[in-house]
């Protein structure tokens, strides 16, 4: 078990132009799953290929359990990676696939089976041992790609989006499996992914990169409910949280907190006149899509999220009084976008 | 593949036959001017026909016979798989060490490219000759440097008969060969190079997998599939040519490189025995069997990956 | 960090030394054509003059007495021309044949294509004595003709092959999308399939040439005379008489023969791979 570290890490792959990384400092807690997020070109799967080894750092330290590892060779850390392509050796069983890295780390041969096996079956794929990769499904593909992992039992996992490739439902339940596999060996993992729902669900931290850099760090509620910054508020939640800019500031709500103003307490409530154009029924709740009325905002687009159960009908193109409660408001400065002081708003 | 020809035409049914149409012709003329020469040529080796015959007299298994009993194409016949495995072994060694080199991009990589395949695209009658010069008896470049070399003790006026000693003929002829086939086949293994998908040997990198061990245990046994169509086509280029023998040694000296095409030639064409040119030639048909059959297997094997 | 370096270098170190002594084996008979040409006799011919410089100055008599003392320029034309017409009649075959076997003959199909691509294992030294006696029949002995009549059946097969792969990459909807639009198959497969394949086609045509130009057997089987005959056989036949062999005027044959058919090689041959490994995953 040990604790990833960067220290300044920077990845520049063409001189003059902006990293791929920027000077990302993170620090794991031991047997977390933490998850880096960002959409693609984020530096996200740069960063995990450089606590890898797969690329050195432009400049900037990476630590595993406490030893500085930035120029040591992959084989030499001692840590695992599950590929988005699974990469398992096409020409070997799955038995031998498991057994490589014991081979290749000169585990003595008594040793190979007893722990090929135990990794088998954490993972349930026993009876796939003699098959080869291509009679696997993609769902036990990945099986196969986390039991070649674990069978040398490392200190850092790392996973490179390894969900992408299996179709939507597949998706669900490899989460699920994801999950109670980490739940069972505790061992520190990084996680990478474009898909703020997947992250959300497994993460116990998740750092948000956008452009090389880091946006924020914290836990899935805190980045949720607490954005460091207007990416990190619009990229998490679907759809996106609604951004008000003002003449101070940028004043920010999500949809699930705009609602019809009676729904609100009057204490709480911000009322503003919503413009109503369309909706969209998904059937547990309803998007209704609009603009601000008043002529300040220049009808600026709003969305409201409405679960199904409020039973309340809209006719198009007319202007409803809805609210947000006052302690959901966020505010952004203009010119940073990072979070700045709550203040107080009246728009009525 | 049943095709239903009713009373009214399909959308499928016409495009079967626009199929056959369209590739008819092409088939059509591929299989008279191969498949009934091939049947002529069977039909020459049973007979005893030459150029000026006037009938046509079946001999059964005479001419196999016969030639079985020569010593020269005994010995042709020797040569052909030693020239052909010789130069095989060469190449696919060659090949995998220049490909794997070849492999990263490095500055003046286009350049190394065109000089590499300068001896395949070359016609192979000019190679050959290229080469004649260098191996000559008088001028050959080769014994210019090697007497000049203090420790090998050549004698200045008895330097090594490339194409005149029958081992070192030999030796030129697998070196030709060799020299002609590297191109083609590092072309064919830098391309199955390519299709490794490069996260395979990160993978076994992270695993703890060092030089030798990716090399071996995940590289190469990748590359089998292509290595084994190149080594395929490099045999039957090699088993059935006669340019090189023909142009560096016409065989000699005294038959010690007669490869079994050129001996056919010489006793077919330049000859004029047809039939025993022939028979001699129909003896590359069992390795050419043996070689279409490997082929088809990988190429069965490597469609169901 | 000292180690990881180092292990680069040495690498780096092996790699160069196995790309130089590999170019130099390789090309060193060009090298070897090139400075023959320029050489005069009487440097070329004195075993005690390091041969590989100039120790006399460089000449072009050689170049002068090949275009015009040989039949030389008359070899070239006739091997241009017949490679011209065996491009034709090759285009003219394999491209439908290539098309129905990509699109239109499903498994079936599949099985002739390979069929035709093993046709390319029958080599022409096993059909070489009863061709020659087909040729004779028809007449066409000692003629550029006869050439043109049996090459197809070697180009043919590749160029189908080739072909293929590059069909197959288009995507069938495309013909579809022309279909619902009015046009036949066939006219999808002329006005559509065929110009959008033209950098493909170029490429097949620039390989069969080479084809062409490398044949020997045949050449020398079919044609005797000096005046009809092609490059490949013509020059290391006719430029020797008797026991005498005419190295510099030999050596610049070759160098001029060589360097074109390499450059138009080298130019195409990515898009060969492209086309290659298409055909032989599918």
């Amino acid at each position: 078990m040990a604790v990833v570290e960067t220290k300044g890490l920077t990845k520049v792959f063409k001189k003059g132009e902006l990293g791929a990384v920027n000077d990302v400092n993170l620090l794991t807690q031991e047997g977390e799953f933490l998850v880096f997020l960002g959409p693609s070109g984020s530096g996200k799967t740069t960063l995990l290929r450089m606590i890898a080894g797969l690329e050195t750092p432009t400049s900037g330290q990476i630590l595993i359990g406490g030893q500085d590892v930035t120029h040591l060779s992959p084989r030499e850390r001692r840590i695992a990676m599950v590929f988005q392509s699974y990469a398992l050796y096409p020409h070997l069983t799955v038995y031998k696939n498991i057994a490589f890295p014991l081979k290749a780390q000169k585990v003595p041969k008594e040793q190979h089976k007893p722990k090929v096996e135990w990794a088998a079956g954490l993972l349930g794929i026993e009876k796939l041992l003699h098959r080869k990769p291509r009679e696997l499904s993609g769902g036990e593909r990945q099986r196969v790609a986390l039991a070649r992992a674990i069978v040398r039992e490392p200190t850092v996992f790392l996973l490179d989006e390894p969900l992408s490739n299996l179709d939507a439902k597949l998706r669900t339940s490899a989460r699920e499996e994801l999950e109670e596999f980490h739940a069972r060996i505790k061992t520190t993992t990084i996680y990478v992914t474009h898909d703020q729902v997947e992250a959300m669900a497994l993460g116990d931290r998740v750092v948000v990169l956008h452009q090389g850099v880091v946006r924020q760090i914290g836990t899935p509620k805190e980045v949720y409910d607490d954005p460091a910054d207007t990416f990190v508020a619009t990229f998490l939640g679907s759809p996106p949280m609604n951004l008000i800019p003002e003449e101070r500031d940028i004043v920010g709500f999500r949809p699930e907190h705009l609602l019809p103003a009676s729904l609100i307490s009057p204490d709480q409530r911000v009322s503003m006149h919503f413009h109503f154009s369309h909706e969209e029924y998904l059937g547990a709740e309803r998007l209704l899509y609009g603009s601000l009325a008043d002529k300040r905002f220049e009808g600026k687009d709003v969305i409201s999220r409405l679960p199904s159960r409020v039973e309340a009908s809209f006719a198009p193109g007319s202007i409803v009084e809805f609210a947000v409660p006052r302690n959901e408001l966020k505010f952004f400065d203009r010119a940073t976008e990072k979070r700045s002081e709550s203040r107080v708003v009246s728009w009525q | 593949m049943a095709i239903t020809l009713g009373s009214r035409s399909t959308p499928e049914s016409r495009a079967w036959w626009l199929g056959q149409g369209m590739f008819c012709p092409a088939m059509i003329y591929v299989l008279a001017v191969i498949g009934l020469p091939f049947a002529l040529a069977v039909v020459y080796a049973f007979s005893d026909i030459k150029v000026g015959s006037v009938g046509y007299h079946f001999v059964g298994l005479q001419n196999f016979k016969s030639i079985l009993h020569s010593a020269t194409f005994l010995r042709a016949l020797y040569d052909s798989f030693i020239f052909t495995v010789g130069s095989q072994i060469l190449v696919l060694v060659g090949s995998t060490l220049l490909a794997l080199a070849l492999e990263k991009k490095f500055r003046g990589r286009g350049l190394v490219r065109f000089l590499m395949l300068l001896p395949w695209v070359a016609p192979v009658s000019i190679g050959a000759i290229g080469w004649k010069w260098i191996l000559d008896s008088l001028y050959s470049v080769i014994n210019w440097v090697l007497v000049r070399i203090p420790i090998l003790h050549m004698d200045k006026f008895n330097p090594p008969q490339w194409l005149g000693e029958p081992t070192l003929a030999m030796a030129s002829v697998i070196l030709v060969h060799t020299w002609r086939l590297l191109p083609f086949s590092t072309v064919i293994l830098l391309a199955g190079l390519s299709a490794i998908p490069k996260e395979i040997p990160e993978a076994a990198e992270i695993d703890g997998a060092g030089f030798w061990r990716k090399m071996f245990q995940i590289n190469i046994p990748m590359l089998l599939p292509i290595l084994n169509v190149a080594l395929l086509f490099g045999i039957v280029f090699t088993f059935t040519d006669m340019t090189v023998v023909y142009i560096l040694t016409r065989g000699g000296p005294y038959d010690t490189t007669q490869v079994v095409p050129s001996l056919a030639f010489f006793t077919g064409v330049l000859g004029g025995d047809l039939s025993e040119g022939a028979a001699i030639s129909l003896f590359m048909v069992p390795i050419l069997v043996i070689v279409a059959y490997m082929m088809l297997r990988t190429a069965n094997r490597s469609e169901i990956t | 960090m000292a180690r990881g370096r180092a292990r680069e270098l040495l690498m780096a170190a092996c790699r160069w030394i196995v790309v130089v002594s590999f170019s130099v084996a390789l090309a060193f008979p060009f090298y070897w054509m090139f400075i023959t040409t320029f050489k005069q006799d009487a440097d070329l011919y004195n075993t005690a003059n390091n041969p590989f410089i100039f120790n006399l100055k460089p000449t072009l008599v050689h170049l002068q007495v090949l275009f015009r003392d040989t039949m030389y320029l008359r070899w070239a034309g006739n091997t241009a021309l017949v490679g011209a017409l065996v491009v034709l009649i090759t285009l003219v075959l394999s491209l439908p044949a290539a098309y129905a076997l990509a699109r239109l003959t499903g498994k079936w199909g599949e099985r002739m294509g390979i069929a035709m691509f093993l046709t390319y294992l029958v080599p022409p030294t096993l059909l070489f004595i009863p061709l020659s006696r087909v040729v004779a029949m028809l007449g066409l002995q000692d003629t550029i003709w006869s050439l043109v009549f049996v090459y197809p059946s070697f180009t043919i097969p590749f160029s189908t092959w080739l072909l293929m792969g590059f069909f197959k990459s288009i995507p069938r909807e495309l013909e579809d999308a022309a279909m619902v639009d009015g046009l036949t198959r066939f006219g999808a497969f002329v006005r559509l399939v065929v110009p959008i394949s033209i950098s493909g086609i170029l490429t097949v045509v620039i390989f069969t040439f080479t084809l062409v130009t490398q044949e020997f057997v045949y050449a020398l089987t079919f044609i005797a005379p000096e005046r009809n005959q092609m490059v490949g056989v013509g020059v290391p036949t006719f430029l020797i008489r008797g026991d005498v062999y005419f190295w510099g005027e030999l050596m610049a044959a070759c160098l001029i023969t060589s360097l074109p058919i390499a450059l138009l090689y080298n130019l195409f041959l990515d898009r060969f791979i492209a086309g290659f490994t298409v055909g032989a995953i599918k």
